[in-house]
């Protein structure tokens, strides 16, 4: 296969290599084609579900428009994170400063669309000329009584992680400035779930089945007033290691909220998830009843399985994904449908998620973090998999290679979690694998060609 | 009809442009064996890749310098260098083109010092460079596809040897298929063109044996040399800037600079087919001539679905220009044209392209966005909407057909395959419009006809 660029060798290991060495949470190599984004994309990713709250990139319209209507999260009511505003910053503006526009520009949307609060986010250009953003946004909040919040997401000042911690430190700003009264000592709030296609509402009827309150949707399907009042749910229940987990240990120090970390992806895991959260509470009726939630759910899913199952045996998986939390879920789903993996990576892992996909996956299997194209390209020829899971960026390489292709990132619009999730997620890998458009293309897929 | 003042507002909400680097980097995608090269931070390549991925459905690699904040203070020019290596050794590109940033515009990078070091530093072969500024904070995207070609001419643009029968073309940013309809129709006339740039097979390649780390097709660099030696160039539209590429070969090596709106419709379509025929000196091909008979004869079958019916056309300011005057010959009335861009010359080239064909002008308006368009729309009453995919949400309030068209389509398959231009361009969009309005006349029909 190609070589990695000798700078990247050390982002490459292959499960059973020893001793396990893998470097993360690095800088991007300049021309390397990285598949990440910035520190506002991290940023804007988190926020975005917010449905009720103005998000106002302060910028040039590219980082705005870029992101406008992008990702499958849905509200259940307001849908103002749809929108993509902008300052649109011009020539003048980045010579004299943005703040004035930035100013006029809120109070203007602020009056139009009355939103619970605003967030701001600060693009790369923003960072250079300096505009205080601080200052702005205390200004107009004074002025017009909601929060207004700037995020510290300079796209160069970091990676997609550190958007994640900007976003986090700008929802701490909400929590703890809501009325917490009346909230059941069972409560939790659910960070780090997008409400892609729907998820969150499948497992917020989990939670409400087994007699679990839900605060506070961090982000999917969020609201500006349940974030105020989330330090006020007694457990964090955080999926996606990445994005919330800086909320959740902010939550821990200031008001002593233990986290949990779950994944929703595949039937083991959603089950696990579900008996955590009423092991925690350690109420014989809430385990009762979470006991009999996923009896029913598993009665009606496993024998519907169990086609695809037959179908899929044998088959061989790849896996690039932004966080690797997600990826140990996807590995466990693959197995459940009888498939290998056999390359697994991620462009913003840690190590010791690295480490511990190491120990989960089989002699052989290639781990990788913040791979680009050409990479992917060699893995993907060399492994001759079935099919690919991945995100947009990835899809066209794919498929040029004759390689089914399933979408496990924010752009989707098929529910994925939970235990009928599951189910869709057979259904995806299936349609996708079994195609009969294959036979045309020149692939590289396990069975039969070389 | 009353003349509304264009909304002005301070912010904008879901912009109707891209930004400049994205134009760029795709008009060097449509160069044999180049590499798009942004000199910024990560985040805006990635971003315009999955915006472009979008709507070709084909890879696309962008590579960026990936700055970090410790460049931003002290200077890119490192990272450009070991950038440009890297992508080097890894692609072997014939042609780097790199396009700056907001970013690197800002800190002030000077690109072009940062190259001639590099030139002097690396040993070996290098590939070309090409460079273009393309801060997004002024223009959008078809400025930095304009700059990009005509930064391509000028520093390979040369007159090696004098052909007779080749024209440049510089068609501005058409679809793949609408490429491969312009190469078909010149070479009918028994010429051949240098089309720069020529996306139709980078951005719409075959299903692959192997994968091409740079696809195959792209206008040769070779023939990009021998431009200034070309019987004339044909520039598509008229929003861009003065600079253009077709002007530097005019000023540089007098080659004569014909600029005519986008081929869009039968009108400006004969346009360049007049041209043609006088630069081959051959009669319009019997196959071109038919194309353009079934038209005619199509326009005529369907105008009574369209008299009246009232459109907005929103997008890049050429191409709405070419659409305006396409649905004017057709019989329906343009009511606004918008466009995100500011080239100040929208207005008159709509009139210059529509005074005989419509009493009275449309509402025309550039630096808008969908929240303007959408706050005039209602006023106007619209039979439909034409346009690329962001406008669908418009368009599905208004309950009203869009006429998906330009890029990008994000909602539909096979944006590359929009054919626009000339008489077979005409032809694909006047099916889609009279469709259009008699599928929405069957659908409102209480009777259900199933003969219209
Ligand atoms: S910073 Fe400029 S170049 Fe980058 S995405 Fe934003 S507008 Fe485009
Ligand atoms: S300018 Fe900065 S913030 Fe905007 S997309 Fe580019 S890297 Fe991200």
């Amino acid at each position: 296969m190609e070589a990695a660029l000798k700078e990247r060798q050390d982002q490459i290991h292959r499960t059973g290599d020893k001793p396990f060495a893998l470097v993360c949470n690095k800088d991007s190599l300049a021309g390397a084609v990285s598949q990440r984004a910035c520190v506002f994309c991290g940023s804007r990713v988190v926020l975005y579900p917010i449905a009720d709250a103005l998000h106002l990139v302060h910028g040039p319209i590219g980082c705005a428009v870029y992101t406008w209507d992008i990702r499958g999260a849905l509200s259940s009511g307001p849908e103002l994170h749809r929108l993509s505003f902008s300052t649109d910053l011009q020539e003048l503006d980045v010579i004299f400063g943005g703040e004035q526009k930035l100013s006029r520009a809120l109070l203007e949307l602020i009056e139009r669309h009355s939103p619970k609060a605003a967030f701001v986010y600060s693009t790369c250009i923003v960072g250079i000329i300096g505009d205080d953003l601080e200052a702005v946004c205390k200004k107009v909040a004074a002025e017009t009584g909601i929060p207004v919040i700037p995020v510290k997401s300079e796209g160069f000042k970091g990676n997609k992680r550190a958007g994640y911690t900007a976003a986090c430190n700008a929802m701490a700003r909400l929590i703890g400035t809501g009325d917490t009264t009346g909230i059941s000592p069972h409560s939790i709030n659910i960070l780090g779930d997008f409400n892609l296609a729907g998820d969150i509402w499948m497992i917020r009827d989990y939670f409400a089945r087994m007699g679990v309150e839900v605060v506070a949707n961090i982000t999917g399907d969020g609201r500006v007033a349940d974030i105020k009042r989330a330090h006020g749910a007694a457990l964090n229940v955080v999926q996606c290691s990445g994005s919330t987990m800086d909320l959740a240990r902010l939550m821990e120090d200031d008001y002593g909220i233990p986290a949990l970390r779950v994944s929703y992806f595949g039937v083991e895991d959603m089950a696990q998830a579900l008996y955590d959260v009423a092991n925690h509470f350690n109420d014989p009726d809430i385990l009762q009843r979470t006991r009999e939630l996923v009896r029913e759910e598993l009665e009606h899913l496993l024998p519907k399985l169990e086609f695809y199952k037959q179908a899929l045996t044998g088959k061989k998986a790849a896996i690039y994904v932004g966080g690797s939390f997600k990826a140990f879920s996807l590995v466990k789903a693959f197995r459940l449908l009888g498939m290998d993996v056999v390359m697994v990576g991620s462009q913003t892992g840690t190590e010791e998620e690295y480490r511990e996909l190491a120990t989960i996956t089989d002699p052989g299997t290639i781990i990788v973090d913040d791979t680009n194209p050409l990479e992917l390209t060699g893995f993907l020829e060399e492994t001759r998999v079935d099919i690919f899971v991945g995100g947009v960026k990835e899809r066209p390489i794919a498929y040029k290679l004759g390689v089914g292709f399933c979408d496990h990132n924010h752009e989707r619009k098929e529910a994925l979690a939970g235990f009928a999730g599951m189910l869709g997620f057979a259904q995806e890998v299936y349609a996708s694998v079994m195609s009969p458009v294959w036979r045309f293309t020149e692939h590289y897929q396990s069975g039969d060609r070389a | 009809m009353t003349k509304n003042p264009k909304p002005n507002y301070i912010s904008t909400t879901n912009a109707c442009k891209l930004c400049t680097p994205l134009g760029a980097a795709l008009a060097f995608k449509g160069i044999e064996g180049a590499v798009p090269y942004l000199h910024g931070s990560q985040g805006c390549a990635t971003y315009m890749r999955r915006y472009i991925i979008s709507h070709f459905n084909e890879p696309i690699d962008i590579a960026s310098s990936s700055l970090s904040e410790k460049h931003a203070v002290y200077g890119g020019g490192p990272n450009l260098k070991l950038g440009l290596l890297n992508v080097t050794k890894k692609y072997r590109p014939k042609l780097i083109g790199i396009a700056t940033t907001c970013l690197t515009e800002t800190i002030g990078d000077d690109v072009r010092l940062f190259l001639q070091e590099y030139e002097r530093e690396v040993k070996g072969d290098k590939p070309l460079m090409v460079r273009v500024a393309t801060p997004s904070y002024s223009g959008t995207h078809m400025e930095g596809f304009h700059g990009a070609v005509a930064a391509v001419v000028d520093s390979l643009a040369a007159a090696l040897e004098t052909k007779t029968s080749t024209v440049n073309i510089l068609p501005g940013f058409v679809s793949p298929a609408d490429i491969r309809y312009l190469k078909e129709v010149v070479s009918d006339f028994g010429l051949s063109a240098t089309i720069l740039p020529d996306i139709s097979e980078t951005m719409d390649g075959p299903a692959a044996k192997k994968y091409e780390k740079i696809q195959a097709g792209g206008t040769s660099i070779n023939e990009i040399g021998n431009m200034g030696a070309n019987l004339a160039t044909l520039e598509f539209g008229h929003t861009m800037p003065v600079e253009s590429g077709g002007a530097i070969l005019q000023q540089r090596f007098q080659v004569e600079n014909r600029r005519l709106p986008l081929p869009m419709g039968i009108t400006a379509s004969d346009r360049l087919f007049a041209i043609l025929t006088r630069i081959s000196g051959r009669e319009i091909p019997d196959k071109h001539g038919k194309e353009r008979g079934r038209l005619v004869d199509s326009y005529v079958d369907g105008h009574k679905y369209l008299s009246g019916k009232r459109a907005i056309v929103y997008g890049e300011e050429d191409l709405v220009v070419g659409l305006t005057a396409f649905l004017a010959e057709i019989g329906i009335i343009p009511v606004l044209c918008a466009s995100g861009g500011k080239s100040g010359r929208l207005a008159a080239e709509i009139a210059a392209a529509t005074a005989d064909l419509i009493p009275e002008q449309p509402q025309v308006f550039e630096g808008m966005d969908f929240f303007d368009i959408s706050e005039m729309a209602a006023d106007l009453t619209p039979d439909l909407l034409v346009g690329h995919s962001k406008g669908y949400s418009l368009a599905r309030k208004l309950d009203i057909p869009l006429i998906r068209v330009g890029f990008p389509i994000h909602d539909r398959m096979g944006g590359q395959r929009i054919q626009h231009l000339g008489y077979r361009g005409a032809q694909h969009l006047f099916d889609q419009v009279v469709n259009a309005m008699i599928a929405r006349k069957q659908a409102d029909s209480p009777v259900g006809y199933a003969y219209m």
